[in-house]
């Protein structure tokens, strides 16, 4: 039966991994080729890089890092992080990238999901959507959580999957480095709104944590951070604590 | 020589690095020639069986891939190369695909969330070089919203389940075509692909 993915994610700037890990024996803390190798071997069904290069200048630098990888890392790897058009997605993809993410041009340019859709496929293409409950109920923001993009997150959710998204990242910004655990309630009410999979971000700080938004969140998929970074967890305790729990993983 | 056939669907990379880590010469071409001295032939690729289909006849190649074949010459298609293979996809009404293989192309029904991405077990029915050494019921990188339903069910190699019992996989004589990714299964990905490789 399908399981549920588990899925590090890597913020890169510059082409190196920002903060590093904190890996025993890693000769390079900051080198995203040799930590994507890492996670792979260890078990990771997936791998994320967020490229938060500020400059468009050094932008190019993501698509060696993708290069590199894809000549040594045989898992699906999803890049995301300044994704503005169907010209980005092409040199991502013919760089090694599986999938691609885009989250504020989604919103100011909501074309982009189903022209990415039709040119690419919807199953290259992650929307991402940061959460936060405001006085109103769930809002969409954007410009990395910062700025309200005026919508409900759940209509914006289906909205996406009807122009053509393959999956949906949520993020819940309120408890997004908390370690409070990931927002069951939000996650819950995307995946059942959508048809697409929900893959939840934002709060893993435990592996009960993982375990409810699977379950009771009913997403399909986790990513996390820190909680690997820093050696809290690795991906086989991760996946032996959900598959004693009931919960279905590759192992 | 091993030639990976670029026809602007997806993903290419990936699979010419899985592909030369068995040690053998791996192109990525369109050109005619390097179809018709392959060794051995890749049809990856990932999107729209219709866009798939039009890139091929716009390249004019499916006459040189059929002519292979036809040949002896081993094939490997996968995700959708593995769909473009048999004669009709429901995907975008009604598309006729390169037709080595009787059958049509069918998306998951309702109940399901579509596309089907993830891992998933693979069961393989028979024998086949492809499986040699993976383990009965591996885990395998699925990510598609349709699947084949091959006409001839001596040819389904293996199955998976997601809501449906679906073909996963295909042998028949020369052509082996596979519904998940072999280069995005992490080891047994890649030791599929080197036993195609040693074909």
């Amino acid at each position: 039966m399908l399981t549920k993915r588990i899925i590090p994610c890597l913020d890169v700037k510059n082409g190196r991994v920002v903060k590093g890990v904190n890996f025993l024996n890693l000769k390079e803390a900051g080198d995203p080729v040799e930590i994507a190798a890492r996670y792979s071997k260890e078990g990771a069904d997936e791998l994320v890089f967020l490229d938060i290069t500020a400059t468009v200048e050094n932008r190019p630098t993501i698509l060696e890092v993708v290069k590199k990888t894809a000549e040594q890392v045989f898992i699906p790897l999803t890049v995301g992080g300044g994704i503005k058009s169907c010209d980005d997605v092409r040199l991502l993809l013919s760089s090694g990238a599986d999938k691609v993410s885009i989250n504020s041009s989604a919103v100011t340019n909501p074309g982009l999901i189903s022209d990415i859709a039709s040119e690419f496929g919807s199953q290259c293409l992650i929307v991402a959507v940061d959460a936060k409950n405001t006085g109103k109920g769930w809002e969409v923001f954007i410009n990395s959580g910062t700025k309200p993009a005026g919508m409900e997150v759940v209509q914006w959710a289906q909205k996406v999957e009807k122009l053509g998204a393959g999956e949906i990242l949520l993020t819940s910004m309120d408890r997004d480095g908390t370690k409070d655990g990931y927002d069951l309630e939000i996650t819950k009410n995307v995946a059942e709104a959508v048809n697409i999979p929900v893959i939840a971000s934002g709060g893993a700080g435990s592996l009960q944590h993982m375990y409810e938004v699977l379950c009771e969140g009913k997403a399909d998929a986790v990513l996390a951070a820190s909680i690997f970074h820093y050696g809290e967890f690795t991906i086989e305790q991760t996946k032996k604590f959900l598959s004693s729990r009931g919960v279905s993983v590759r192992i | 020589m091993i030639t990976v056939i670029d026809y602007r669907m997806g993903n290419l990379r990936s699979v010419a690095k899985a592909l030369e880590l068995s040690g053998r010469q791996v192109v990525v071409s369109n050109r005619p020639e390097d179809i018709l001295r392959a060794k051995l032939l890749v049809l990856p690729g990932v999107g729209a069986f219709s866009r798939g289909m039009e890139n091929l006849n716009e390249l004019g190649i499916i006459p040189h891939i059929s002519e292979k074949v036809k040949q002896g010459t081993p094939l490997l298609g996968i995700c959708l190369g593995m769909q473009l293979m048999l004669q009709m996809s429901q995907e975008g009404g009604k598309n006729p695909g390169i037709g080595l293989l009787s059958g049509v192309v069918k998306r998951f029904g309702p109940g399901l969330r579509v596309p089907h991405v993830g891992w998933n077990t693979v069961s393989a029915k028979k024998n086949s070089p492809l499986f040699k050494g993976i383990p009965p019921d591996s885990y395998f990188y699925f990510v598609h919203s349709y699947y084949a339903v091959p006409e001839d069910e001596e040819c389904i190699l293996a199955e998976t389940d997601y809501g449906v019992r679906f073909v996963s996989a295909i042998c028949k004589d020369n052509i082996f075509l596979t519904q998940f990714h072999p280069e995005k299964s992490h080891d047994t990905g890649l030791k599929m692909l080197k036993n195609f490789c040693s074909l």
